[in-house]
């Protein structure tokens, strides 16, 4: 069950917050200078980082650290949890990342670019920034949580295999409370920037705010965000017990290998993710209210995406699909946590928010029910199934149904 | 530089380290560790910070010159001179 939402994104930094910028069409993605590069778009994050963390806490670590730490307490906030009535031992953190160490390792070369590559001059924080276990064990030691934690490397498919590893924690008695979802420090280095580049997949746009463009005709590549989203999951009996508020229940999910190619993805392996996560939930095409998209803006990434779900869902005519990376760019790691904890105040609320900056769809693109521009009031909503895919071939989907006791 | 702007240098570099502290009450003869929440990488990156400010090496040998404000202050000086 998820019990408690804690997130940073570029366009808020709280669920509410979120959701009303996701409402009203408010973008979180502007120009930023990066080195070598000069100006880029990115999301970029505003939360108050020193809300949880002493000063030189935030030094000593990483962003993606801050960001894993902030999300985290917001999220136990969020559920009203004791820490101590749990048992800190009894706290397992698990969050998705899409690559960790470069913003690191980038900084300490330049830093040594400067003393003539004099090694001397080589941080000693340098490896307890970069293992690779680093924003989710940031979140132990800021917590005093003394259970199991890891840092899922998934590429962009990390936020959701996140939340499906706090989920299998949960049922294999691993913990019992599982903080679970994904976080990102990816703008922070030229590199991601300047690789996608390299694709030709990085996106250009006079106006920031409608760079990032999934499905449009138009659409040129990816628009790189920071971010993160963790939740409280908890075992139903727990979370009744404590009378917690419960957002939705973890009912269906999978995770494949596309096994093809280290960029391209694969329609087919998608579809047969999509429709292993229906099994696991033990739903129809049709009983999905809300598809939430990966979709990138890439070119072929949008189209083969768009391929998948046609392939499962082209007959469920009360099935509706929204994009959220067109308001806050790809936040890599967090991306599949945030762009669920966009949708799941649906539940409440009954409205779908929109995809936006498109104003062309690509024919490639054709998709039954896609919502554009404006939310769409559609009463009770009681299902979302949210894709994440990512480079290598994987891939992650997650079905949350609303919890009616 | 005199030995007061040593000192005043050498707090500048602990308050970027440091800089939740208070380092107006420093006893300057009593050890930073009893006074201020500093542990090893911190006493490193005090020893990066001279060896990026002033190309000054303090070898791990040394490394107990670091103790107190004063004896780090004593320690520096002479090598301050050159740097």
């Amino acid at each position: 069950m998820i019990t408690g939402v804690g997130l940073a994104s570029p366009n808020g930094n709280n669920l509410a917050e979120y959701r009303e910028a996701l409402l009203n069409g408010r973008s979180g993605v502007t120009d930023i200078e990066t080195r070598y590069m000069g100006k880029v778009h990115a999301g970029v994050c505003n939360f108050d980082d020193q809300k949880y963390q002493k000063k030189k806490e935030i030094r000593r670590g990483t962003r993606a650290g801050s960001i894993a730490i902030y999300s985290s307490h917001e999220a136990i906030a969020d559920a009203g949890i004791d820490l101590d009535k749990v048992g800190r031992d009894r706290v397992g953190v698990y969050l998705g990342i899409t690559e960790h160490g470069n913003v690191e390792t980038e900084n300490e070369i330049y830093k040594i670019s400067q003393f003539g590559y004099d090694t001397k001059y080589w941080t000693h924080h340098h490896n307890p920034r970069t293992v690779a276990n680093a924003p989710a064990g940031e979140v132990t030691l800021n917590l005093g949580i003394t259970g199991p934690h890891l840092t899922l490397g998934a590429a962009c498919a990390a936020g959701n295999i996140g939340l499906i590893t706090g989920s299998q924690m949960l049922r294999l008695g691993d913990c019992d409370l599982a903080l679970a979802g994904g976080v990102s420090e990816s703008i922070h280095t030229f590199g991601i920037f300047a690789s996608f580049k390299a694709q030709n997949a990085l996106a250009h746009h006079d106006d920031p705010t409608k760079a990032c463009r999934p499905f449009a005709k138009d659409r040129n590549g990816i628009v790189v965000a920071e971010g993160g989203c963790v939740y409280t999951l908890e075992r139903l009996d727990d979370a009744k017990a404590r009378g917690a508020k419960i957002y939705g229940e973890v009912v269906g999910y999978g995770q494949n290998s596309d096994a093809t190619d280290f960029v391209l993805p694969h329609p087919a392996r998608q579809a047969e993710c999509i429709r292993l996560a229906l099994k696991r939930a033990g739903m129809e095409p049709s009983e999905i209210d809300i598809v939430s998209t990966h979709g990138t803006g890439t070119h072929l990434g949008d189209e083969q995406e768009c391929q998948a779900i046609r392939e499962v869902f082209d007959g469920s005519g009360g099935t509706y699909i929204n994009n959220t990376k067109s308001f806050i760019g790809h936040a890599m790691g967090a991306a599949g946590a945030l762009e669920l904890a966009g949708n799941l105040p649906s539940f409440q609320d009954g409205l779908i928010h929109p995809t936006i900056n498109l104003n062309e769809i690509d024919p490639e693109c054709r998709l039954n029910n896609l919502v554009i521009d404006k939310p769409l009031k559609k009463g009770e909503i009681n299902s979302i199934l949210n894709n994440s895919f990512g480079m290598l071939g994987i891939n992650s989907v997650v079905i949350i149904k609303r919890f009616v006791s | 530089m005199t030995k007061e702007s040593l000192q005043a240098v050498i707090i500048d570099i602990i308050r970027g380290i440091a800089p939740d502290e208070d380092l107006n009450s420093i006893d300057a003869e009593k050890p930073l560790r009893e006074q201020i929440d500093l542990d090893s990488m911190d006493f490193l990156d005090i020893v990066m910070e001279l060896r990026v400010r002033y190309k000054i090496d303090v070898p791990e040998s040394d490394y107990m010159a670091l103790n107190t404000l004063k004896s780090t202050v004593d320690y520096l000086f002479p090598k301050m001179q050159n740097a």
